[in-house]
């Protein structure tokens, strides 16, 4: 194609995502967008004017170099737009999938201020499954330096500090307490937005490159303490995530029948429940399935609800039966990804906007029977800009339900902080990391992701195991002291 | 992998396994448990440890063939592998000099009562055993148990070995002798039993502890689906536990949700016997 002028640019459309038929998808677990075509990704990356101080860099968080790999992708060099790629991420068709592209890259492209930014979140899926099909440029370990680096999770934190510093030639071993690598995005996110296939894809070609031992099933707090650690390992890196789930404090919360998100998410993706009896472990979901909240976790959860329900319903023959979002603030509060909730909508979710549940209520079993909930009304701005939910007196009512799923936030795992004197932490129970280096409190222990911010985003954690793995190079080298 | 080293049978549904996992041996103490996931398909499964070595660094464990994973476990034999295995998880029970103690296993529960029952002893308690179980074929390790206790009582629902009664009964009397100043009671066994361990220790005021093994998934504080409500709020099993002040469980509560899955784990079953009928592999051990 001839070099285009800038405005024959922007008179490109943003072109759509295709996507599964939206009936068809809600019965089964496939992934729902189905990724650019060659050409479709060339006129795509068309749109890119090539910013002299681009925005999209500043708005990503570990500052992917847009610009340069969207050029390369036009011009038809995939190999080079891979390399660009992996300057500054080393999980691309992770975090082309799963990133909030709207408030970062996207959200600060200069064609976003009139008509529609370029799909940087699409190019980038485009080229991360080019490359895991391709490998055209795996990742060089340089010579080796002889420091060995324990890394404590196998998040998007923890694999990608282990890559940073395997690149640089240390010896990595990562510790992870499930029977795989990959946090959040196995046990987590599903298969129809993330599938398994990519992430084990992804950290199994990184850790292959680099020489990463990951051992599985060691909790660490149990198997070995954080002191037992430091006794073998120059440095370790704390990526163990904010796993822990909350549960509302509300009357008929141990009712059968109330689960917390994680535990939903977590039979259903890690353990494969969507194919029990094939495989071994169940989940019980009723007809009409109440998930609290509206985060990523709470759309992830209604999602895999309503799937489950036609697949039952493919078997019982009936109509499948209701998945609801139950939210306390209203449509323009929602903090989940503007992609996933449109997705729920097509495909059926109900959302019960600015509804409060205040108890659940159970049958003479012990089941669920109900949720008893309040309306509210917003008011004042609170502390997070956003306005407050408040109760309208009287307004309590009823909604028939047989399954609850909270989706209301976690906090760290603490398993991992015992015997691990020093090591200073929040009243919310985060681990005290600094910011720019990720150092704790405790000497030559590092922390970052979710354990530090409590739950964020995946890129973020991936920015935080790369500021810790340069500064863990930095002192490793003795370029830097600890104090 | 973890290779299955050693495989017992121990009654002809409950059996014995050492497994090698040095990674948990270096470290476990009675009272603590371990998840195991069969392979590829298996759900992660929670499994006190009966026994530990750690110099060899192998765990032993000891099943019950209830459900399609531990039918499927019973199945494996020495030389085969397991997916998964971790630990060791949960908090190990409280080790002290308290003078007079009772231990009570029931059923399968007999295997984690007896490395407590071991601790207690070295650590000069005066242990009076007592295990129990539906007929003598599901009672074992009664040997192992007499080695460690200094009075042993078994019981049988049938009479078939030792006295005919629930274990409940011979701990009654001894509570009610006013000679003996029982100091702890431990109980280990199915649910319904040790609610009743527990009922009948209350009115004596003793401490009676009591392990739980809840529906679990991660076994590490993840899911909360192993949560138990106490007098004074839900806890995890697997973090907080696995042993509880069991005069303070709601007893109701836990049967309730014990059973909540019945019906998908017998749906589990069918589909196992059925796998193992077109495989032509025979469903051993059970009758
Ligand atoms: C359902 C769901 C959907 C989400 N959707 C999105 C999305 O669309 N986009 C987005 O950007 N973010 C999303 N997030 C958030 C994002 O996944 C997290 O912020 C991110 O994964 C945090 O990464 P991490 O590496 O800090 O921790 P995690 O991914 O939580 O990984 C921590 C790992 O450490 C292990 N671990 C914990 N304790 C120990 C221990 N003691 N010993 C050994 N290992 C241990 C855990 O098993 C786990 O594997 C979602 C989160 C959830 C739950
Ligand atoms: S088993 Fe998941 S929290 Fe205990």
């Amino acid at each position: 194609m001839a070099e285009l002028k800038p405005a024959d640019r922007m008179k490109i459309k943003r072109h759509e995502m295709p996507n599964q038929d939206q009936v068809i998808r809600r019965g089964n677990f496939e992934e729902v967008a189905l990724g650019y075509a060659a050409e479709t990704a060339r006129t795509e990356a068309e749109r890119c004017l090539q910013c002299k101080d681009p925005k999209c860099v500043q708005g990503c968080p570990v500052g992917v170099l847009i610009p340069q790999f969207i050029k390369a992708l036009r011009e038809g060099d995939m190999v080079k737009a891979v390399e660009w790629m992996k300057v500054k991420n080393n999980l691309p068709a992770i975090c082309g999938r799963v990133c909030p592209q709207e408030v970062q890259c996207e959200g600060s492209c200069i064609l976003g201020k009139k008509g529609e930014p370029v799909a940087i979140g699409r190019l980038e899926r485009y080229v991360g499954d080019f490359e895991l099909s391709q490998r055209t440029c795996p990742l060089v370990k340089a010579l080796k330096t002889g420091k060995k680096i324990a890394v404590v999770g196998s998040g998007p934190a923890g694999i990608t500090c282990a890559v940073d510093l395997g690149r640089e030639g240390h010896d990595v071993t990562i510790f992870e307490s499930l029977h795989g690598p990959g946090g959040v995005l196995i046990y987590g996110i599903p298969e129809f937005r993330l599938p398994k296939g990519v992430v084990h894809g992804e950290i199994s070609y990184a850790a292959d490159c680099l020489g990463i031992d990951i051992k599985t099933d060691h909790v660490i707090g149990r198997s070995f303490t954080l002191d037992e650690l430091l006794e073998d390992f120059d440095a370790v890196f704390l990526g163990t995530g904010a796993g822990l789930p909350s549960f509302m404090r509300i009357p008929g919360i141990n009712l059968n029948g109330v689960m917390s998100a994680n535990e939903f998410l977590t039979r259903v993706n890690l353990m494969k429940a969507y194919q029990f009896p094939d495989y071994d472990t169940p989940v019980k979901l009723g007809r009409k399935v109440a998930v609290v909240g509206a985060g990523n976790v709470a759309m992830d959860s209604v999602r895999c609800s309503a799937r489950l329900q036609s697949l039952q319903a493919k078997q019982t023959g009936e109509v499948p039966g209701e998945a609801h979002i139950v939210y306390r603030r209203s449509k323009d509060e929602v903090p989940a990804r503007q992609e996933e909730v449109h997705h729920a909508a097509e495909e059926g979710v109900i959302f019960n906007f600015l509804t409060n549940p205040i108890e659940i209520l159970g049958d003479e079993k012990g089941n669920v029977r109900a949720l008893r909930c309040v309306r509210m009304e917003l008011g004042e701005p609170d502390a997070s800009g956003r306005r407050k939910p408040v109760e309208i007196k009287g307004s309590e009512f009823d909604m028939e339900m047989d399954t609850v799923i909270m989706a209301l936030g976690t906090n760290p795992n603490p398993i991992v902080f015992v015997d691990a004197a020093g090591l200073e932490r929040t009243k919310y129970g985060t681990a005290v990391a600094d910011n720019d280096t990720g150092r704790t409190k405790k000497k030559r222990v590092w922390a970052g992701g979710d354990v530090v911010t409590g739950a964020a985003t995946v890129i973020s954690a991936m920015g935080a195991g790369k500021r810790a793995a340069a500064d863990i190079g930095k002192f490793l080298k003795g370029e830097c002291s600890w104090d | 992998m973890y290779k299955i080293l050693k495989k017992e049978v121990l009654s002809n549904v409950v059996k014995l396994m050492d497994i090698d996992a040095p990674h948990v041996a270096r470290k476990a103490k009675a009272g603590q448990f371990v998840i195991v996931r069969i392979d590829e398909f298996g759900e992660r499964i929670p499994l006190t440890i009966a026994d530990y070595d750690r110099e060899k660094g192998t765990i032993t464990i000891i099943f019950q063939e209830l459900g399609k994973s531990t039918m499927h476990l019973g199945m494996l034999n020495p030389g085969d592998s397991l997916a998964s295995f971790a630990g060791p998880l949960g908090h190990p029970t409280e080790i002290e000099n308290f003078g007079t103690v009772i231990c009570m296993g029931g059923g399968v529960g007999i295997a984690p009562i007896y490395p407590i029952t071991r601790a207690l002893k070295e650590a000069g308690n005066k242990v009076i055993s007592i295990i129990g179980a539906r007929t003598k074929d599901l009672i074992f390790w009664e040997d192992r148990m007499r080695a460690v206790s200094d009075e042993l009582i078994v019981c049988t629902d049938d009479g078939s070995r030792g006295r005919k009664a629930l274990v409940t009964e011979p701990l009654k009397e001894i509570l009610g002798d006013n000679d003996r100043k029982i100091a702890r009671v431990w109980a280990i066994g199915p649910a319904i039993m040790m609610k009743f361990v527990t009922l009948a220790t209350k009115p004596f005021n003793v401490p009676t502890i009591v392990s739980l093994n809840t529906i679990m998934i991660d076994g590490t504080g993840m899911c909360g689906g192993c949560r138990v409500l106490l007098e004074d709020g839900a806890q995890f099993v697997c973090v907080d536990g696995p042993e509880f002040d069991g005069h303070k469980v709601d007893w109701d509560s836990l049967l309730s949700r014990l059973s909540y899955y019945r019906e998908e784990e017998r749906k589990a079953v069918e589909h196992w016997e059925h796998k193992c009928r077109l495989d032509g592999t025979l469903v051993k051990g059970r009758e």
